[in-house]
């Protein structure tokens, strides 16, 4: 459905002939397309336009390799940088900080995008890798069988879920986990919370104290890929009012073009750890810079083409 | 002049220009509603108008109604047909808000005097069954359930012959989440259709694809293949109530021309909204509410 960014620009540089270099005049034409191109993978507004700004300064007077087009050689430099901002300089994100014990991971986010399933996914990695002990909580007392919900999944995958006392506040439920967390000799406990929005300043008052009780190691904050260009305004107010360490994307299994990863760390400035690709325990991997670039830019193989010629 | 009539100072007034032109388009890009409908309901505000001197208001408001001429003809709450019991099913991606949707549907049909029965069709997610038990609870409506990992498409015919029986006004099936790129999940719910069908080649007489506001443009081939595949009648978006404003609906309104049913505002039973094309306008360009219902006179 969407004209990728290889094919917008093949058709603005048929007008040009090869130079030696790029032009300045050239790479303005092409940078238009390139954020025509962001947009339409639903990164946000003000991302897309700090973005093409950076790229602009980069690719004005850079040499044309003779083999490829000047419209290709721009969608290296666009996809390099992609590949820069999205990974950031923390190579092993995907290492919770769970050094103290027991280590307390709080999980947040807006209604529905995966907290509760991230948690148990994220516990069952933390399991089967590292062999850690892990102790889940459900601090969800509005959503309708959110406990319940994560007790199946805690029997499924085999890890012990904090024990439901019927009328406990998220707060008394976060120091709960913490004390049998310490006295059952567990290496981290995971808070699940209930979905909020991130301008309901109840529930995010609600979840600062959670944070305020426990000190989580980790707060990550779970987004649902497909997020257009709301992302900006969760990123802001989550990292803004509760300070997170991390963004997990879920739902990386669909046929979005997931810019709200670039939205997410332009934002926040805080490593994409993980993306979720499924609905099962085990539908969790770390965060690659460069796929997620390439499905962006609704391509791929164009940038294999620069880096052999 | 402002004060001389004892209003406020009438607004600074700027040339409808290729600038302010950029600039509205990215306003609306901004909401969602996408590069190309964005441009095209710019460019047709600005017909005529070009060079013309315009207000930030009235340049929002002209906005505004031009976006509600696009939704107008599609804003239409869920048709109620005399056939009993009429089924509804209800579908879209995962955590979208079906289950909350049909908690509140059903609860509103409840008030209406219907016989509502709900069937938990999500025979999958964990305590997706007990979820949907509450909420029929709250809405004082019965859930039939099937054990986990049992064949929805199976129960959803045995929800058919109950409500039948019962001689209810209405049928409702919840469904499990699923991406529209999964092939596997789409052809289950082709085939809970299928079954449906053999019973009543009528049913479903309604099919609900439900749209969760943050979505962006994906949302686009979320309604192609779940029309391809389920032959959805309507949209219900949820989420409203966030900071998403939703834009995505213009294009698929201008796209797809499905009927939109409802809008959710919130996580209660009773925030389900009928879809106001004027106030969702005027949220989306950026008007506070007394605007946007002068825009919507
Ligand atoms: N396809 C897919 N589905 C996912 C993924 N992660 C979560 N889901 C599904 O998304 C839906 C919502 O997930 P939950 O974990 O309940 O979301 P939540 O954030 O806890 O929701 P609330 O507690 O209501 O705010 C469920 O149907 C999950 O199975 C993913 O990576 N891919
Ligand atoms: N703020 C807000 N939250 C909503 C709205 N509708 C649903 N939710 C919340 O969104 C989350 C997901 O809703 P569900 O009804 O479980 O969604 P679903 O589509 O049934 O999810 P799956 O069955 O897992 O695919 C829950 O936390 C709901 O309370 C709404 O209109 N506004
Ligand atoms: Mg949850
Ligand atoms: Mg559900």
């Amino acid at each position: 459905m969407f004209e990728n960014l290889s094919e917008r620009l093949s058709g603005v540089f048929d007008k040009l002939t090869k130079q030696g270099a790029l032009s300045e005049a050239d790479v303005a034409t092409a940078l238009r397309e390139v954020r025509v191109a962001l947009l339409e993978a639903d990164v946000s507004l003000p991302v897309a336009r700090d973005f093409v700004k950076s790229v602009q300064d980069k690719a004005a007077g850079q040499a044309v390799t003779k083999s490829v087009t000047p419209g290709q050689q721009v969608v290296k430099i666009v996809h390099d940088e992609l590949v820069q901002v999205l990974a950031g300089d923390d190579a092993d994100a995907a290492n919770l900080k769970i050094d103290q014990i027991p280590a307390p991971i709080l999980m947040v986010g807006l209604q529905g995008s995966g907290k509760t399933t991230t948690t148990a996914k994220l516990a069952k990695r933390l399991k089967d890798r590292e062999g850690k002990r892990v102790l889940m909580a459900s601090l969800d007392t509005r959503r309708p069988a959110a406990m319940e919900q994560l007790a199946v999944l805690g029997t499924q995958i085999g890890v012990d879920v904090l024990p439901i006392v019927p009328g406990q506040d998220a707060v008394a439920i976060a120091r709960r986990a913490k004390q049998q967390a310490s006295l059952g000799g567990y290496d981290v406990y995971m808070l699940d919370t209930a979905g909020r929005l991130s301008i309901d300043d109840e529930l995010m008052s609600e979840v600062e104290a959670v944070r305020d009780a426990t000190t989580p190691r980790e707060t990550l904050l779970v987004v649902d890929g497909l997020t257009g260009q709301d992302a900006v305004h969760t990123a802001e107010n989550f990292d803004g009012r509760i300070g997170i360490s991390g963004v997990v994307l879920t739902r990386m299994d669909g046929d979005g073009r997931g810019g709200a990863a670039l939205s997410m760390r332009a934002v926040t400035g805080k490593p994409i750890k993980f993306v979720g690709l499924g609905e099962k325990m085990d539908a969790l991997e770390e965060f690659h810079a460069d796929r997620i670039a390439g499905r962006i830019l609704g391509m791929g193989d164009i940038v294999a083409l620069v880096e052999k010629a | 002049l402002g004060r001389l009539t004892g209003r406020a100072p009438a607004e600074p007034q700027r040339v409808l220009d290729d600038a302010m032109l950029e600039s509205l388009e990215e306003l609306l890009i901004s909401a969602d509603m996408g590069v190309e409908t964005s441009l095209k309901v710019a460019a047709n505000m600005a017909e005529g108008r070009f060079g013309r001197r315009l207000g930030a208001t009235e340049i929002k408001r002209l906005l505004a109604d031009e976006i509600a001429a696009i939704l107008d003809p599609v804003a239409r709450p869920m048709p109620l047909f005399p056939k009993k019991p009429q089924v509804v099913l209800v579908v879209g991606v995962n955590g979208s808000g079906k289950t909350t949707t049909i908690g509140k549907l059903a609860s509103q049909f409840r008030a209406a005097g219907k016989s509502v029965v709900i069937a938990a069709g999500d025979t999958f997610r964990a305590a997706a069954v007990e979820q949907l038990q509450i909420w029929g609870a709250r809405a004082d409506v019965p859930v039939m359930t099937a054990p986990e990992g049992s064949d929805p498409a199976s129960l959803a015919f045995d929800a058919l012959a109950r409500a039948e029986a019962e001689g209810a006004d209405l049928l409702m099936i919840d469904t499990a989440g699923r991406l529209q790129n999964r092939k596997d999940l789409m052809e289950e719910l082709a085939k809970i259709v299928r079954v449906l069908r053999k019973r009543d080649p009528e049913a479903p007489h309604n099919t609900l694809l439900v749209l969760d506001a943050t979505t962006g443009q994906n949302a686009l081939e979320q309604v192609r293949i779940f029309r391809e595949v389920a032959d959805v009648t309507g949209l219900v978006m949820t989420k409203l109530d966030g900071t998403a404003k939703g834009g995505v609906l213009v294009a698929l309104a201008d796209r797809f021309g499905l009927p939109i049913h409802a809008i959710g505002v919130g996580e209660q039973i009773d925030d389900l909204q009928p879809f106001d094309p004027a106030e969702f306008a005027a949220a989306l360009t950026g008007q506070s509410a007394a605007q946007g219902a002068g825009g919507a006179a």
